[in-house]
């Protein structure tokens, strides 16, 4: 367990020396800098559009970084061979893949802990006092790292038994279905035969719901949020990561390396 | 200490091939072969044979269709195992966003080597191989060469029993296989048992106690380079000099370079050859065995495999 | 080989190319210009389906849409155009959007109830969009003031506006005066008290500063029209006792039955037209606000 640790500090250190993220997180900062400015020209939406322009720009970079770097980080390793040593060392396969997921995972978490606290610093700047209502933004911003340390489990799942493209469309491919799961449930009876609406239904339930981690405009509007749906959440990103992560060693154990 | 470093007993790696994957590709077949603990073992064999195949199944990176094999004794699934064996890929590339002191210390720490010994482990490993000026430069600004040595310190890193190098000298210049041999000859003398694949035969030669043929997937023969290619040396070669007239049946079996002459003959007329050529007025420069080489034994091997393979298509089989 | 002659013409062939570009943008910039009625209706579509597209971004949108609701209500008061039909569809996307935006059914409501060319005027969807409001967020009672103020205001439902303001004062954090203000219109419909209070509710509590404008030019009329029903009553009495109307309010200051001359709010002395009721100084900029708005005849 502990050299999934080791391997988890240089994925880590991987991704840091990768200047691209710096990029990204420039281009988060100019972000907020545009929402203060984006307040000027309409009316009564200074505060929330801060707020909800933040919030997009975290989700969409954070993103961009779970599903482009999570494929990478074993089929870059494939594909370079990199591997090779690695996994010809008293490593396990699995401490291997938990090692990359807790890298990639500690990566976002101070990426997305930055681009938080840059949104949280324009908020103090437009608005004239802060409510308690405005913790929000920072249950938001956790919920919006939870909902991305599930999309890297699931990329890293993906790019264990097909190519980088088709893991990198598979796994955006899920997150927006994902986006989307609620609707299933609503679906309308009278259309479908019984066993299209159980069998919708259920897949309702099992797929991803990424709509959980979604509460953009409460937090926009300052709601507050129960303590109880702080703890559901991790705990549903907690048991679906697992279950993801369980999928992909053991797809990752009998895969043969080209 | 078992005697036997390495065993595979009818190891085989079959692969899907051609439309919807159907057919069978034998790239391993039943591979039985051992390495004894202490010798230098060659794996030659043409290029697509099967010997990285044979040493990735060996390291566990892929996994067999049938046979077994056994490193040190216990089976290969056995992870800890591979605390005692060094591994050195093929065209070797790593993290090329670290150093190679920090990848060393990656390895060092996988390994679980203790905090207080890594440092200076690492720096004794850089040092061996030729690196140690190298040590703080990012492996993206590597050349070829000094990939590979960094490659190789990794594979000795922790010290273990057994080193395993898939081609090792690829892509070296003279001085730097020059250096690769001598750090095998350097754990030979340590102890070690070392397993190369190489398909440069002169090296094979050179460094190997012993070594296994591979063709086509499968090991057509095992033993010391000599043992293989026939000790008997086939004739002597005699290398003079002469100038102007002389014998022409002498010279005529003669290869000419300016004033110098190879002739070979049997063993037997050795001595007969060269009183007449005393007569004759040249001047002997020296006289050797000529044996027949690895590569002519080699040779041999892999045209009977290809007329081999010819015939298997053409039957239809 | 570079002569002379091509150092020459390249800089030339280069500053016509850059003309030709400036000029052909100006043609670019008219025609798009002209396109732009067009362009907005073209943008417009199903809110369900802009909301599906959005993903998870819809609150996001919706401050886009709401922007442009703003930028195109500016616009188009400013030019002066009539059509402001494209305001309601912008409107019902970025509620759909966004529900909980409460900004977009306040102001909304104001740019839909307004009469041409300050607003839609069209009350009705103005109803319609609180209404959607008051659905999706109803513990904000301000939503039940809106509406009752557009009943009273505009559509003149006194019964209705009752009704809102008392539904509204329902909610705990309510005003005191929203119950007061139920019971009063059901009793008395319009009454000057009511218009200034509900005006002056306005005043005080919005932070744009158009509104804020608007809501203090209401005041001064209803003053103004209040001062011109009490110079009617007073000319009645003048009439009683002189026997004919005054023909100016110096009149009354004459009569001994004002201390000072009479002045609307920006200090306009009041005239008496020539049906004899009493009305604005035709130099008060006062009147040019009273025919904006339409609302005093």
């Amino acid at each position: 367990m502990r050299r999934a640790g080791v391997v988890a500090l240089n994925t880590f250190r991987e991704a840091v020396r990768d200047r691209v993220l710096y990029n990204l997180l420039f281009f988060a900062l100019v972000m907020m800098a545009a929402s203060i400015i984006a307040g000027q020209i309409s009316i009564g939406i200074e505060e929330t559009v801060i707020v909800t322009l933040g919030l997009s720009a975290i989700s969409l970079i954070g993103l961009l970084i779970a599903v482009f770097i999570g494929v990478g980080l074993v089929s870059k390793e494939m594909d370079k061979r990199t591997l090779y040593a690695v996994l010809a060392k008293p490593v396990r396969r699995w401490e291997f893949l938990v090692g990359k997921f807790a890298g990639l995972v500690l990566t976002l978490a101070v990426n997305v802990s930055a681009m938080g606290i840059g949104l949280f610093l324009a908020m103090i700047y437009v608005k004239p006092a802060l409510e308690r209502g405005d913790a929000t933004v920072l249950t938001a911003v956790y919920f919006i790292w939870l909902k991305l340390a599930l999309v890297v489990a699931l990329a890293l799942l993906f790019s264990c038994f097909t190519t980088p493209l088709l893991a990198i469309l598979f796994t955006a491919g899920i997150y927006i279905v994902g986006l989307y799961v609620q609707e299933l449930r609503n679906m309308p009876m009278q259309v479908m035969s019984r066993g299209m609406t159980l069998f919708t239904k259920w897949l309702s339930y099992l797929l991803p719901n990424f709509e959980n981690f979604n509460i953009m405009a409460m937090a926009a509007h300052s709601r507050q949020v129960p303590g109880t749906l702080v703890a559901q959440n991790t705990l549903y990103a907690a048991i679906y990561c697992a279950v993801v992560l369980a999928a992909a060693v053991l797809v990752f154990s009998r895969r043969n390396l080209k | 200490m078992t005697a036997t470093a390495i065993e595979t007993e009818n190891l085989t790696k079959e692969y899907p091939h051609g439309f919807l994957s159907l057919k069978k590709r034998k790239s391993l077949e039943g591979l039985n072969m051992q390495v004894e603990t202490g010798e230098i073992f060659g794996f030659i064999g043409p290029n697509g044979a099967g010997k990285t195949t044979a040493i990735k199944l060996l390291m566990r990176l892929i996994f067999p269709t049938a046979g077994t094999a056994r490193i040190l004794g216990k089976p290969i699934s056995d992870i800890d195992m591979h605390r005692d064996v060094g591994y050195l890929p093929e065209q070797p590339y790593f993290y090329d966003y670290l150093t190679a002191a920090e990848l060393l210390d990656y390895f060092a720490r996988i390994h679980d080597l203790p905090a207080a010994e890594r440092k200076p482990r690492v720096e004794k490993m850089l040092k061996r191989v030729g690196l140690e000026t190298a040590g703080k430069i990012q492996l993206r600004k590597y050349s070829k060469g000094m990939l590979q040595r960094a490659g190789m310190a990794q594979a000795i890193l922790h010290d273990p029993k057994v080193v395993v190098l898939d081609e090792p000298m690829s892509g070296l210049d003279p001085v730097g296989r020059r250096e690769v041999r001598d750090i095998i000859l350097e754990l030979k003398r340590e102890g070690k048992t070392v397993m190369f694949s190489t398909h440069i035969l002169s090296d094979a030669e050179m460094l190997c106690d012993r070594v296994g043929v591979i063709v086509g997937g499968k090991l057509r023969g095992v033993g010391a380079p000599e043992e293989l290619v026939g000790v008997k040396p086939q004739a002597m070669e005699i290398l003079f000099e002469l100038a102007g007239q002389s014998s022409p049946t002498l010279l005529a079996k003669a290869t000419r370079t300016g004033d110098r002459f190879r002739l070979q003959v049997p063993e037997a007329e050795l001595y007969g050859t060269i009183d007449q050529l005393r007569a004759a007025g040249a001047k002997i420069l020296s006289v050797a065995q000529v044996r027949a080489t690895l590569e002519e034994f080699f040779m041999h091997l892999v045209e009977a495999d290809r007329a081999q393979a010819a015939a298997v298509e053409v039957s239809g089989k | 080989m570079k002569t002379a002659k091509t150092m020459v013409l390249m800089p030339v062939l280069l500053l016509a190319g850059l003309m030709g570009v400036w000029k052909l943008q100006h043609t670019l910039d008219q025609q798009r210009a002209a396109l732009s009625e067009d362009r907005d209706y073209v943008l417009l579509s199903s809110p369900k389906l802009i909301k599906a597209v959005s993903l998870e971004y819809a609150p996001l949108m919706a401050d886009f849409y709401w922007t442009r609701v703003v930028q195109f209500y500016g616009n188009k008061h400013v030019r002066g155009d009539a059509n402001l039909q494209q305001l309601w569809p912008l409107l019902d996307i970025t509620t759909t959007l966004d529900p909980n935006l409460i900004v977009a059914y306040r102001f909304g409501a104001i740019f839909l109830s307004q009469r041409a060319p300050g607003g839609a005027g069209r009350p009705d969807l103005a109803v319609r969009l609180i209404q959607r409001g008051i659905k999706a967020n109803p513990d904000y009672w301000r939503l039940y003031e809106d509406l009752g103020f557009i009943y009273y205001m505009d559509l003149k439902d006194y019964t209705k506006a009752s009704e809102a303001f008392l539904e509204g004062s329902k909610n705990p954090k309510a005003l005191i005066w929203m119950k007061v203000m139920a019971a009063k219109v059901a009793a008395e419909g319009e009454s000057y008290e009511t218009s200034v209070f509900l005006w002056n509710d306005v005043y005080t509590n919005t932070t744009d500063p158009q509104i804020k404008e608007n809501a203090k030019a209401h005041l001064q009329l209803i003053r103004a029209q209040e001062d011109c029903r009490q110079l009617d009553l007073l000319g009645g009495e003048y009439e009683k006792r002189f026997g004919h109307r005054p023909k100016g309010v110096s009149e009354f200051v004459d009569a001994g039955m004002l201390r000072g001359i009479p002045a609307d709010p920006l200090g306009y002395p009041y005239t008496f037209g020539e049906n004899g009721k009493a009305a604005l100084n035709p130099n008060s900029p006062l009147l040019e606000k009273q025919e904006f708005f339409e609302r005093f005849q």
